[in-house]
């Protein structure tokens, strides 16, 4: 099968590879998949005080148009606040990445990993305000 | 690296290429200037000449079995061979019994003809190998029924490489007079087979494992005890009405000279691939999280499946890209299904998504397996580095114990 350049370049040299504390209140840390299905993302974010996103880090397990969709979501998200960030459909990574039919359950996977980290870093705050 | 091109071929499970003496036969078959009659022309020399080729190769093909060439039927391929195996004896032992015994890990060509024959009425059972690939006889035996007319199992597994003991099978069998067909695509060259002592029935072979070329094959079928089957192809009554189609002389050609040259062969080449298959193991497996596939001792030498724990099959292919390996993941399918041969082990889905088929063959060398070892750890260092069930298993989180959303 071949892949699209931009899978590749992802693939190839991913962008925001790594972990973040998912224990400090303004990180908020999304994890979906299974690795009974071949794929597990790892998407996590950190706002600052005006509730924007300074940082995005991923890891995932799966084929190469999972990484890859990870790794542009991490871009995507950057600088954007959390309401920016819920407009992201997977239909806006799947153009990107230009994915065939069978790989569009990867950028599916993404965006239910933005919603996760989300809702995460949500109940926190939540929790905090409390 | 001096000299070598990428990518390199470690796929000769999928298929060898055409061995350059295979090829130059073959070639003398096809034009005017060569033996290009129809071996059926019984009226002038063409066909004679023909026929006579055809002959020899049918020579070739029955002496690395054990065979007598009398029982050489000429096929399209080993596909065609347990369709015509399975069917064909099923369908004409129908009034005695109908029920079928085969293994979850037969190829899809075997384990789809007999799904077929379900529709059509038959009743068949599936058995699960051992973790190690091979079949436990006593359970083989807790199947057999009075009504059981045929047992298929292959001899040595295209994905796993796993060679199973036929002659004590075929022992078995012979003694409840129940046949045997075994699917030894994977296996001429690579494990002597001498249907006669095996007590094999009827045996699928193909030549395009062998360093001959793909669309021909053979069926072998047992004269004494006779076994009969009912025709799948109808015509002109070839091959004694068992497989009706001009034989297509350039194709026999090659699959003989193949299955010659493979038997000529079979010891050198056995001891060159063990060598290789060593090799490449040697180079990978002290790193963690390393699991081989099948067992280690009943298996052909040349083939490594090795599932590499929390690294996904696709990406490690992908990132593989001057290595032709295949993988046991099928992400490429909506279904996301696993090898199903892994999973009839009892390899968890994490592990049969890891998992690389590594096959060498005539052509492999010694640089290029080097080069493999070299390449493999950096792929697999990367994808970890990348992979958050490797944080975790590293973090000391059992997978199993976590809640996954499956999608």
């Amino acid at each position: 099968m071949a892949y699209s350049d931009k899978v590749l370049d992802h693939y190839e040299n991913p962008r925001n590879v790594g972990t973040l504390d998912k224990d400090d209140p303004n990180v908020g840390t999304g994890m979906v998949g299974a690795p009974a299905c071949g794929d597990v993302m790892r998407l996590q974010i950190q706002i600052d005080d005006d509730g924007v996103i300074k940082d995005a880090k991923f890891k995932t397990y799966g084929c190469g148009s999972a990484i890859a969709s990870s790794s542009l979501v991490t871009e995507m998200v950057k600088g954007k606040t959390l309401d920016e960030v819920e407009q992201i459909k997977n239909k806006d990574i799947a153009d990107e990445l230009a994915l065939p039919p069978v790989k569009i359950h990867c950028s599916v996977l993404a965006e239910d990993a933005i919603a996760a980290a989300i809702a995460d870093i949500r109940a926190k705050r939540g929790e905090n305000a409390a | 690296m001096s000299n070598l091109n990428v990518p390199i071929y470690l796929d000769y499970s999928a298929t060898t290429p055409v061995d350059e003496r295979v090829a130059k036969k073959m070639y003398e078959c096809l034009t005017l200037q060569g033996n290009f009659g129809n071996p059926a022309s019984r009226s002038h020399p063409f066909g004679w000449k023909a026929e006579e080729a055809a002959e020899e190769a049918r020579k070739n093909v029955a002496d690395l079995i054990g065979a007598d060439p009398r029982e050489i039927v000429w096929t399209s391929g080993a596909t065609e061979s347990d369709n015509l195996a399975i069917k064909g004896a099923a369908g004409f032992l129908a009034k005695k019994g109908k029920h079928i015994i085969t293994v979850k890990t037969e190829h899809k060509a075997v384990l789809d003809t007999c799904r077929q024959l379900e529709r059509d009425g038959f009743e068949v059972t599936y058995l699960d190998p051992e973790p190690n690939g091979l079949l436990d006889l006593d359970k083989l035996q807790a199947a057999m029924r009075d009504d059981t007319t045929l047992i298929s199992v292959m001899h040595v597994n295209n994905e796993i490489g796993v060679i199973q003991d036929i002659a004590a099978i075929g022992k078995i069998t012979r003694e409840r007079k129940i046949l045997l067909h075994v699917d030894a695509a994977q296996s001429p060259g690579k494990v002597p087979i001498d249907v006669n002592e095996m007590n094999v029935d009827l045996m699928s072979l193909c030549a395009h494992k062998v360093y001959g070329p793909k669309g021909v094959g053979a069926l072998y079928v047992r004269r004494k005890p006779r076994v009969r089957l009912e025709a799948q192809i109808h015509g002109g009554g070839h091959e004694r009405g068992m497989r009706s189609g001009t034989l297509a002389t350039h194709q026999l050609v090659g699959m003989g000279e193949a299955f010659r040259l493979a038997g000529e062969e079979m010891g050198t080449e056995n001891e060159r691939r063990r060598m290789l298959r060593d090799r490449l193991w040697e180079g990978v497996k002290d790193m963690e999280e390393v699991y081989l596939n099948g067992d280690l001792e009943q298996r052909i030498p040349g083939n490594l499946n090795i599932s590499f724990n929390f690294v996904e099959g696709e990406s490690l292919i992908m990132s593989l890209k001057d290595l032709a390996v295949s993988s046991g993941s099928a992400c490429t399918s909506a279904s996301l299904e696993p090898s199903y041969v892994l999973r009839a082990l009892g390899r968890n889905d994490e592990l049969a998504h890891s998992s690389i088929r590594f096959t060498m063959g005539r052509y492999t060398t010694v640089e290029e397996v080097d080069f493999t070892v070299q390449q493999v750890r950096t792929a697999v260092e990367k994808l970890r580095d990348l992979s958050p069930l490797w944080d975790m298993h590293k973090e000391g989180i059992d997978l199993d114990s976590v809640e996954w959303a499956a999608h």
